[in-house]
């Protein structure tokens, strides 16, 4: 809970609905008739609509990026670190807009929401999004908000590439992207630690091939597994070891199969129980399917920098040393393509101790990039604030 | 601008492609795109001068010569490859030349003479590894792994086949002079190269 808050906070936000009764025609070729989807803002819309920044989040994440929703919010945004005035993403210059993708379970249409048509929730029914789908529901979303254009789209890992897809799929609207603890495609090994986390869900008693809302239960056990292998590859090695080394829960060992021991036992339940509360199952699913899915170079026969050539803005591309998910060498794979394509781009391999978590880290190397980065896009704007 | 900075922006043509290794803050390339309408990118390991090319607006790309080569980048790529100050800093100078000349029609190189008549005589007199103005450190220290002098470097080119376009070397005042160009490997502090296959 903040007793104050801190004068580099947005402060206390409020959540929004943008409801569109607009057919959307999904790359799976069904249609979604109408959706909604949660968003929030921060910082102001200047007169000629140029400053605004789109924050795409990663697999977990949802609209409330910074700031708070009330004094007894117990954590800001998940991105609170890199929003607010002063920081990288400077509230002060830019107008900030964060939204929860579709097939989301933070209030945007997703696999628990009431399908119009049935009168009951879509559940396994809801269609497979990919990375595209959310890209165009954003520029729908841009156009409700009146934003002919993006002085930046922003994200860290799933959320990097829809900053991608976005540069690739919209030219005329991005002027900037950054494409943070990401890759351009995933890697087998990757897409068998999604299958492993889905068939921890799948296998759960209680999954009911995606039905559990109608059987009124839930694949909490599943959904924690899931999360559980999740977290460790978020991690690195150094990370989980500093944190909790061998250490013991108890002085002696207990000699049983079954007990948790060591301590980093204990913060795995704890992190997987905690998500699996409050994460819907089926959007799990449907999100790492969409990191699965996610290869622009795959119209163009793999090759990435022909997929790029129609993007115009000036790219960042960033990776973590540690980082054992999206390695740096997978950001490279991308500079590459790019220098290829003869893009704008600008690359830096941060040295962090945090595995692929340390996007949402402000250590002083990341957030002198950051601040770099963004600066020169700041004075892009005309009449900035 | 530094001196070998400004005689090479004389030498590169309006509107090419550059790459700059050891790209510093990006001074050349900042130059080059605003008044040249050049497209570049540095490469460049220090995070300072990696942040200081980000807020000027240079594409900047964090890549070490020493362990990653230049390997990434397809033959023919740019128009011109520029590598100031870094030559006698990089583990493998002569594999880097060829390197540089894979990716470009054409190289500048610039690096400090250990020919320079001080040098010469600092070492003479005193018997110790010369410390200057343009080498400014002690040899225990330096970046500068392999020093060289004018004419190893066209000794050098001439075993590759390199064909030298323009040379030119510049007093530690980054002045050109008369003196300077009749006696380069004695006279001159920085060497500045212009070099094709």
């Amino acid at each position: 809970m903040p007793e104050v808050i801190p004068p580099d906070s947005v402060g206390i936000v409020t959540p929004q609905v943008a409801q569109f009764d607009i057919p959307l025609t999904l790359e799976c070729g069904k249609q979604l008739n109408s959706f909604q989807l949660m968003y929030e803002t921060y910082g102001e819309l200047n007169a000629d609509r140029s400053n605004a920044v789109l924050i795409c989040h990663a697999l977990s994440g949802h609209h409330h990026a910074a700031g708070y929703h009330s004094m007894e919010d117990s954590k800001p945004g998940w991105w609170d670190s890199c929003i607010g005035p002063g920081k990288p993403i400077d509230t002060n210059k830019f107008f900030v807009v964060s939204l929860n993708n579709l097939g989301g379970c933070a209030g945007s249409t997703g696999p628990a929401s009431i399908n119009p048509e049935t009168g009951k929730a879509y559940g396994p029914d809801f269609p497979v999004v990919t990375v595209q789908d959310w890209v165009r529901s954003q520029a729908m979303l841009a156009d409700r908000l009146n934003i002919p254009h993006w002085a930046a789209v922003i994200g860290g890992s799933l959320g990097g590439m829809q900053a991608l897809q976005w540069s690739i799929e919209y030219p005329e609207r991005v002027h900037n992207a950054a494409v943070i603890a990401s890759t351009p495609r995933l890697s087998a090994q990757n897409i068998a630690f999604n299958e492993v986390a889905r068939k921890a869900i799948t296998s759960d008693p209680n999954f009911y091939e995606g039905r559990y809302g109608e059987h009124t239960t839930y694949p909490d056990k599943g959904l924690m597994l899931a999360r559980m292998v999740g977290h460790i590859t978020y991690l690195s090695n150094a990370s989980m070891g500093e944190k909790f080394g061998r250490d013991l829960r108890a002085q002696t060992l207990k000699f049983g199969l079954l007990d948790v021991q060591f301590e980093v036992e204990s913060y795995l339940h704890y992190q997987g129980e905690r998500f699996s509360k409050n994460f819907d199952a089926n959007t799990y699913l449907l999100m790492t399917r969409a990191l699965d899915y996610f290869d622009p170079a795959r119209a163009h026969e793999g090759d990435l920098s022909k997929a790029l050539e129609p993007a115009k803005c000036k790219y960042l591309v960033v990776s973590f040393t540690t980082d054992w998910r999206f390695p740096p060498d997978r950001s490279e794979e991308l500079v590459n393509a790019m220098v290829e394509a003869k893009k704008s781009v600008s690359y830096a391999e941060v040295d962090s101790p945090h595995g692929h978590d340390a996007f949402l880290i402000p250590t002083q190397r990341y957030m002198d990039v950051f601040h770099g980065f963004m600066g020169r896009v700041a004075k892009e704007i005309p009449h900035a604030r | 601008m530094r001196a070998d900075l400004s005689i090479i922006k004389d030498w590169v043509q309006p509107g090419t492609e550059v790459l700059d290794l050891g790209c510093g803050d990006g001074t050349l390339l900042d130059y080059l795109q605003t008044h040249k309408q050049v497209r570049g990118y540095g490469l460049e390991i220090s995070s300072e001068n990696i942040t200081e090319c980000l807020r000027k607006g240079v594409n900047v790309i964090e890549q070490d010569l020493d362990s990653k080569g230049l390997s990434n980048f397809k033959d023919k790529s740019f128009d011109m490859v520029v590598m100031t100050q870094a030559l006698q800093a990089v583990r493998q100078p002569d594999v880097l030349l060829e390197e540089m000349l894979r990716l470009a029609k054409e190289s500048i190189i610039t690096f400090p003479n250990f020919g320079y008549w001080r040098l010469r005589y600092y070492l003479a007199r005193k018997g110790q590894m010369p410390v200057s103005k343009t080498l400014p450190y002690t040899w225990y220290n330096t970046p500068n792994i392999h020093l060289c002098t004018f004419k190893d470097f066209e000794e050098l080119c001439y075993q590759k086949n390199i064909h030298i376009l323009h040379r030119t070397v510049v007093d530690d005042e980054h002045r050109t002079n008369w003196l300077n160009q009749l006696w380069p490997n004695l006279l001159g502090q920085i060497a500045i190269y212009h070099v094709t296959r």
